[in-house]
């Protein structure tokens, strides 16, 4: 929205995407390997290395004022607030089966 | 336009988060249903709308350099590789139909694990809402791309204005960034887990 701010070049633009390519094969890679409940962990953690790539760069948020940044890092606290406060909800119905309550 | 997409986000939020209870409670079910994903096809969406952000970036840097053809040459790419999003995911679609594995009276799951088939159709259920929701704000980025290519071809943008390019922008690539989650969640993570 700022124009004055420093901008990314097309050579940043091309390095995110290569990145972001590496990074999807490498997640589809370790897809095929059974790691337990590691493939969750792993998978969303690349998601999220992704999710910050596109971010940054892509919509240029690393350039943007210091509101947009707080307006995003507000929607992130309550995504974690609205999975949070219903885990703590249902995790909770039964302590003795917390993993799962509907058994 | 910030302000938007976190609603937005809190819209798919709560769908991420029904995903993730019912994860929790129905797990084998879960890795039954996300077994069925064809993960190529889900991969190769991916490459594609990486790709379209690239271009869609693109876009909005030649439009604040005031580069009309090369916006023009952008927007087409990026509305093309949208279009082949769609038509990869229709094939997708078309195979969870043929298989029966859409939610309803013609649903029906026979596959190996220990899991009631009613909860399976949960997974699909949600399956269904949450990439076709994305499949639906895909559609709406294809029209806002047209729209940016016609007032592009007259002449709207310069480096002076150029605020739609970057708003439509935003938008497609937090589409993008909606589907680096699902892609994941829905065909990811329990590929090689025994349901």
């Amino acid at each position: 929205m700022t124009t004055e701010h420093a901008h990314p070049t097309v050579k940043t633009f091309v390095a995110v995407w290569a990145a972001l390519l590496v990074l999807t094969a490498l997640t589809v890679f370790v897809a095929t390997l059974n790691l337990g409940p590691f493939n969750a962990i792993v998978a969303l953690t690349i998601a999220t290395v992704k999710a910050l790539l596109v971010l940054l760069f892509f919509m240029e948020l690393r350039y943007s004022t210091a509101l947009t940044k707080v307006a995003v890092i507000s929607a992130v606290f309550f995504l974690m607030l609205l999975a949070g406060l219903t885990l703590s909800d249902y995790m909770t119905r039964g302590w003795s089966s917390y993993i799962n309550p509907f058994r | 336009m910030w302000l938007f997409l976190v609603t937005e986000i809190m819209f798919f939020g709560g769908m991420f988060a029904a995903y993730l209870i019912y994860r929790l409670s129905y797990y084998n079910a879960w890795v039954a249903g996300s077994q069925t994903m064809e993960i190529k096809l889900g991969a190769i969406n991916t490459a594609v709308l990486i790709c379209s952000s690239l271009t869609m970036v693109m876009a909005v840097h030649s439009a604040k350099l005031g580069n009309r053809k090369l916006t023009s040459i952008c927007l087409i790419l990026t509305l093309v590789l949208g279009f082949a999003f769609l038509g990869v995911k229709a094939v997708e679609y078309h195979g969870h139909w043929v298989h029966h594995e859409v939610p309803g009276p013609n649903f029906h799951f026979e596959h190996e694990g220990n899991y009631d088939p009613r909860n399976v159709s949960i997974f699909f259920s949600l399956y269904f809402a949450m990439t076709g929701m994305h499949a639906f704000h895909m559609i709406i980025g294809a029209g806002l791309l047209t729209w940016l290519l016609i007032a592009n071809a007259r002449g709207r943008f310069s480096p002076e204005y150029n605020s739609p390019v970057e708003m439509v922008g935003l938008y497609w690539h937090f589409v993008d960034l909606i589907w680096i989650y699902l892609f994941p969640l829905l065909y990811l993570i329990s590929h090689h887990h025994n349901g």
